[in-house]
């Protein structure tokens, strides 16, 4: 761009800035609206005209962990009285938890399919990108005969639609027990995510000079311990980036858990969207179920940000 | 060097081809066990009769699946649908995306913030995103309709709307996707090559279709693939909005069938014909990918 800018560029610019604003604005609606009714009381989340200033209140994440059934008629004053806070905000709404034979106040599945969600992506994460670092070190510095087919062959295997693949896999996961286990769907996903984790880890290796290594190898390491004390110490930010990477799709994943999982190893983004139901739905604990479940990716995004490019191009655009 | 390497090598034991082999032949294994195995035995499964929900033995009976699957007009609708929805859904994030990506292509302060702002939406979960964007379609109290003073409309539930609504939804997402591609295309131009043009006093267009269209292009394209192949394969997002037979997107066809309906011969043979474009997508995708890393 020129240095001297013409009165009619600098309007331009401004315009530009002014639109560019504006479409920022209307991405963040939606957002804000998540995390908005989170917190609205639930008569306030399906207002007409919708609500947008509010007196925010946690009712909706207390509601989010708890078994809780409708009653009707008046409640016991003095049990009222004697509840606790967090129960009074419930007991306001016209709900009341449901307890067990001891007075203890049943869970939702909700925390159960966070932990889920949790464990599988992480063990997943974990084993992707630990087998996907070691495979693009081998096909960065070594020659294999067909090296661009073997390369096809494994982004090949990440493109394919999820239903095609789990037909096959719930047959063969029948037989040998592996439906609606945790074991199962970190299969999956270290499969799912192990293509993406060779493609980008193999631009990250690229990077790294070999005359690192060799100036180790000349001092008498052995290519392992090269590959351990040089090459991984220098690649670190790489493999900090495609787990991330790996992390946010195995916990984004629906379409396998859906297909695999039925109640005990199933994840959140399965589970949210089933709470749905027939008749009234309750739209702020669903916002308050999203929006925790939301909070981990968001935080990722604005640690990887200087990564993102590269991610989403499986690492051929580098910045 | 590499010579003088040699000698610390053979003292080690292990050979440069034998840490080459376990390097990278356990990932090998792995996908070939659980993504290429699944396939051929599905591929099995195509040529036969066989309901996963009985304990009747599969039945051979040839390509009798295919034939049927071919020649049933309700499968060729699933695909029509299928492909106005990536039409649509592409086409908007290109408009959007590339705008954007011409909009943001200038010094503006907070322009990183900005941009990590415009990626959250893709680096959620489709599912939730499907099922919060509900929330703003509805009919009565969401705020799509109060915004747009469409009082009533029944965004998700009209045969003639829905469609395009879950494609809005896609083009929310994934908008910023093309954009950040665009964006690296167009900060990657050289600037001599405009102030080249204004000493020519080259007008607006001109300097756009001949400099930064054709400068873009390789990435756009990319983007475009990439987008079309993703859009191509859309579960999620619609499975979760609408359920009616407008909204039947292949892969959601491709569900029904083999978990609901339990005709899995049948399924395993439109999975292949799925898998079989899904390929053709894919290579044409790592080839432009491959040009882009050369460059």
């Amino acid at each position: 761009m020129a240095a001297v800018q013409s009165k009619g560029q600098q309007i331009w610019n401004r315009l530009a800035v002014l639109l560019a604003l504006l479409v920022l604005v209307i991405t963040m609606i939606p957002l804000y609206w998540i995390g908005s009714t989170a917190f609205k009381a639930r008569a306030d989340a399906t207002t007409v005209p919708p609500t947008v200033f509010f007196k925010p209140q946690i009712t909706a994440f207390i509601k989010l962990f708890t078994a809780r059934v409708q009653f009707r008629g008046e409640i016991d004053k003095d049990a009222y009285a004697a509840a606790p806070w967090w129960e009074k905000l419930v007991l306001d709404g016209g709900e009341r938890f449901i307890k067990d034979d001891k007075g203890y106040i049943e869970n939702s599945g909700y925390a159960a399919r966070f932990l889920n969600s949790l464990i599988i992506a992480v063990t997943s994460t974990f084993l992707a990108v630990a087998m996907g670092t070691v495979t693009a070190y081998g096909f960065s510095r070594f020659k294999m005969p067909g090296e661009a087919d073997w390369l096809f062959f494994i982004l090949s295997t990440r493109m394919l639609p999820p239903v095609v693949v789990a037909i096959p896999m719930f047959l063969m996961y029948r037989i040998v027990g592996l439906v609606d286990t945790h074991v199962g769907l970190i299969i999956l996903y270290t499969a799912f995510n192990l293509s993406f984790s060779v493609w980008l880890m193999k631009g990250f290796m690229d990077e790294i000079p070999k005359e690192y290594e060799e100036a180790a190898l000349v001092d008498g390491y052995t290519r392992m311990a090269a590959f351990f004390k040089i090459v991984l110490p220098q690649a670190v930010t790489g493999i900090a980036a495609t787990a991330v990477f790996c992390f946010i799709t195995a916990w984004n994943e629906y379409a396998f858990a859906l297909m695999m999982t039925t109640r005990k190893a199933q994840t959140a983004p399965p589970y949210i969207p089933s709470q749905l139901g027939s008749g009234l739905t309750d739209w702020t604990t669903i916002a308050a179920g999203s929006l925790l479940f939301l909070v981990p990716v968001t935080i990722f995004t604005f640690l990887l940000r200087n990564h993102l490019l590269r991610g989403v191009t499986f690492g051929a655009i580098r910045k | 060097m590499a010579q003088s390497a040699r000698p610390a090598l053979a003292r080690s034991g292990l050979s440069d081809l034998a840490i080459r082999n376990v390097f990278i032949i356990p990932s090998i294994v792995f996908l070939i066990v659980f993504n290429i195995f699944p396939l051929l035995y599905s591929l099995g499964f195509s040529f036969t009769e066989y309901r996963a929900s009985m304990n009747a033995p599969a039945n051979f009976v040839g390509l009798q699946n295919y034939r049927d699957l071919l020649s049933d007009e309700g499968i060729w609708n699933n695909f029509t649908i299928t492909a106005k929805y990536v039409i649509i859904s592409v086409c908007g994030q290109v408009i959007v995306g590339f705008g954007m990506a011409l909009l943001l292509n200038r010094k503006i302060p907070g322009k990183g913030l900005l941009t990590t702002l415009m990626m959250l939406p893709m680096m959620m979960s489709m599912a939730v995103v499907g099922l919060f964007w509900q929330l703003l379609y509805s009919p009565s109290w969401g705020i799509v309709n109060y915004v747009l003073h469409t009082e009533g409309m029944v965004w998700l539930s009209d045969p003639d709307v829905a469609l395009v609504a879950i494609a809005i939804t896609d083009i929310w997402m994934w908008s910023p996707f093309v954009m950040l591609l665009c964006l690296a295309g167009l900060s990657a131009i050289p600037s001599s090559l405009y102030e080249a043009a204004a000493i020519d006093r080259a007008s607006r267009w001109f300097v756009f279709s001949r400099i930064t269209l054709p400068l873009v292009a390789p990435l756009l394209l990319i983007a475009i693939i990439f987008r079309t192949m993703e859009a191509f394969k859309t579960f999620d997002i619609a499975f979760v909005m609408a359920s009616m037979d407008e909204t039947e997107l292949v892969a959601i066809k491709l569900y029904k069938m083999a978990f609901q309906e339990w005709q899995t011969g049948r399924s395993c043979a439109l999975a292949y014909i799925v898998l079989l474009a899904v390929l053709a997508i894919t290579n044409i995708y790592i080839k432009y990918l491959n040009k882009l890393k050369e460059r």
